[in-house]
């Protein structure tokens, strides 16, 4: 009988082009995204060596980083601009598919890769971006890589790789009503660090993972990178299955059944083990509100601040962290005062997210002094958004509802968080200056988001639908 | 791409922890389409104020560490975003060797990729350099070849790296030459899977 192995081991030696002792793998890749920030330079050093891109027709581009979410046609930054010509420029010169600003594939590159079906159980994924450990939640091997590397896959289809270390987190019990993915990613990533995925390639297993849905999947693999994991993966099921099937670039007919076969195969066998495993007990997780300057700095929202006076270790970090913030030690997290409220990003900008976020908005109004938005993920989320009715629920509330991007994820266009301003936002990343200079990011699901923008500081959303049942 | 050998420097000590690339090279500098002159803006939100002057509390800026080359930090360096901005920055700016106890993986793996090299010590002999740094000009050697740090006073430290990222930069090989020799592997890999 062979040897039980796990999904991350199934899927590594399914793509070996080449193994030599005292070398990495040459290992095969599937499917390679593109977007416009961390590709120029790789096109131009095909370019200047006189090389092609090997497989174009493995290759996808869209434009998500840098472009405005409000009016298309006006990129107020000629430098910004100039980028996203490039990229039109080098997709036209090497051939490789591009969902440009006015397609009606764009969207942030994590979202419409799953949308349209690229994404498939067992591929190996790359893109010069740290979030692409989100393909992961297809029982997929993706994760990000650097412009140098960018060349190397556009030019050979293949990387250098070390095999990982494997790391199963297991994830027991159940998640209770009102606790989201994103909460559980946070509360993992809280316990364990932000260094404990570091060299490793995560699996997600348990009860509460079999338990959530795709979209949610998608949330909990995205932020694997935040635990220092390059990937993050689960094990596909029927639910994967479901959500590729019928999709665009999906196998059709025969080839379907086929591939969902093999796709189901892949999960990780009985008995299987890993280099490496930590647990974590769903049923104990309340919603998570970050406090602090990376994303293990986060607390439920119940609780208080840490007093870096009390801290075990890494005091000076704490304190850093809540000078930046401008927090007090023992504050409560729920008398934080908001100036911001963000609902968007690779984490949580999928219809599932915006739904839930819709659903307590509605009938209600955005809180004096709060500038709220939404950034749906991909056109296709927005247009699904607006046929469901979900735009006039948040424009109505006083939310903004905008075009697809990466927006104030990172602010690398207009859209920014002033100095010194505090922000409920359900993106992935709460480091100094992320969301514009000064900028004091809260990280947190859609779902507090939303009540957070209503009453204008946090509230636990389980108690706000009571509330609201009462 | 440039080899490493050996270097001599003068070492800079960032005593932080989580160091992540959105700090060493932020966001509205991701813009450009070149390689090349990302070193004015290492560390922009620490090293400037608002106002876009050198700020004179951040320790990169001090007189005595102006030319250094070794820069040394807390665990978990260059975590965070992929951006390989963040390498080209530090290597723009004129460091070669990066010290901490522990690294991001894209981090690392995009530093052996622009001449730099990525030194993981202990906990214990960062702190030591640091303390030394801190209070002194020091300057250290890091020689690949030995896989050994050392001052002039006789302390020394050995480093892990991998044969493979060791020759890559040894012989200053670019990386996808080397792989295009095994071009048949690759369409062989491709026929067995059509």
């Amino acid at each position: 009988m062979n040897q039980p192995k796990t999904i991350i081991e199934k899927i590594w030696d399914n793509h070996v082009v080449h193994q030599e002792e005292g070398k990495p793998d040459l290992l095969y890749v599937d499917l390679h995204l593109v977007h416009e920030v961390t590709s120029p330079q790789a096109f131009e050093g095909l370019r200047m060596n006189d090389r092609k891109v090997r497989r174009p027709d493995l290759t996808f581009a869209t434009m998500d980083h840098n472009v405005p979410t409000i009016h298309r046609n006006v990129i107020k930054d000629a430098i910004s601009k100039k980028q996203m010509e490039k990229l039109e420029e080098n997709c036209e010169e090497f051939g490789v598919s591009l969902a440009d600003i006015h397609h009606p594939d764009q969207g942030i590159v994590h979202i419409i890769g799953p949308e349209l079906g690229l994404t498939q159980p067992g591929k190996t994924i790359v893109c010069g971006d740290s979030h692409t450990s989100t393909h992961g939640a297809f029982g997929a091997l993706a994760f990000g890589i650097g412009t140098s590397e960018v060349e190397h896959v556009l030019s050979t289809q293949t990387l250098w790789q070390s095999p990982p270390q494997t790391l199963q987190v297991k994830v027991n019990g159940k998640l209770g009503t009102g606790v989201t993915a994103k909460d559980l990613i946070l509360a993992i990533i809280s316990k364990f660090g932000v260094r404990f995925g570091t060299g490793y390639v995560m699996e997600y297993t348990g009860e509460a993972i079999r338990d959530l849905s795709m979209e949610e999947r998608m949330t909990i693999c995205n932020m694997s990178i935040e635990g220092g994991a390059r990937a993050g993966l689960i094990s596909p099921d029927e639910k994967t299955v479901q959500f590729v099937e019928g999709r665009r670039h999906a196998p059709k007919g025969e080839d379907f059944e086929q591939a969902k076969q093999e796709w189901l195969a892949l999960a990780t066998d009985e008995g299987a083990t890993y280099d490496s495993t930590v647990e974590i007990d769903a049923d104990e997780i309340e919603p998570q509100v970050s406090w602090g300057t990376n994303p293990s700095q986060c607390v439920p929202v119940s609780a208080k601040v840490p007093d870096p006076d009390e801290v075990e270790d890494d005091s000076d970090s704490v304190r850093r962290a809540l000078e930046y913030m401008g927090l007090e030690p023992n504050q409560p997290i729920e008398s934080i005062e908001l100036q911001h409220v963000f609902i968007g990003s690779c984490t949580n900008s999928r219809l599932a997210d915006l739904r839930k976020a819709a659903s307590i908005v509605e009938g209600r109004t955005v809180h004096e002094g709060i500038r709220a938005m939404v950034v749906p993920g991909s056109f296709a989320v927005k247009q699904q958004a607006e046929e469901e009715g979900l735009d006039k629920v948040f424009t109505e509330a006083g939310f903004e509802w905008r075009s697809a991007g990466c927006s104030m994820c990172l602010g690398m266009n207009d859209d920014i968080v002033p100095p010194g301003e505090h922000c409920a936002s359900t993106s992935n990343r709460n480091f100094e200056g992320r969301q514009g200079n000064g900028a004091r990011t809260h990280l947190v699901s859609p779902e507090m988001a939303a009540v957070a923008a209503i009453e204008g500081h946090f509230v636990d959303v389980r108690k706000y639908d009571q509330l609201v049942k009462g | 791409m440039e080899a490493f050998v050996k270097h001599t420097g003068l070492v800079y000590p960032l005593n932080r922890t989580n160091i992540d690339t959105d700090q060493i090279i932020p966001k509205q500098f991701l813009k450009r389409i070149e390689r090349q002159g990302f070193g004015k803006f290492l560390f922009y939100n620490w090293r400037y104020d608002d106002d876009g002057n050198l700020r004179d509390d951040f320790s990169l800026n001090y007189p005595e560490y102006e030319g250094a080359s070794i820069l040394i930090a807390g665990e978990n360096f260059g975590c965070g975003s992929s951006r390989e901005h963040a390498p080209w920055a530090i290597q723009d700016y004129g460091f070669r060797v990066v010290i901490a106890p522990s690294f991001a993986d894209i981090f690392y793996s995009n530093c052996f990729k622009n001449g730099i090299l990525p030194v993981p010590l202990s906990g214990e002999e960062v702190q030591q350099i640091i303390e030394h740094a801190e209070k002194e000009t020091y300057h250290l050697i890091v020689d690949l070849k030995s896989q050994k740090v050392y001052d002039e006073n006789g302390w020394s430290a050995s480093f892990e790296v991998s044969e493979y990222h060791k020759n890559m930069l040894l012989n200053g090989w670019d990386e996808i030459s080397v792989t295009l020799n095994y071009e048949d592997a690759i369409s062989a890999f491709e026929a067995s899977r059509d």
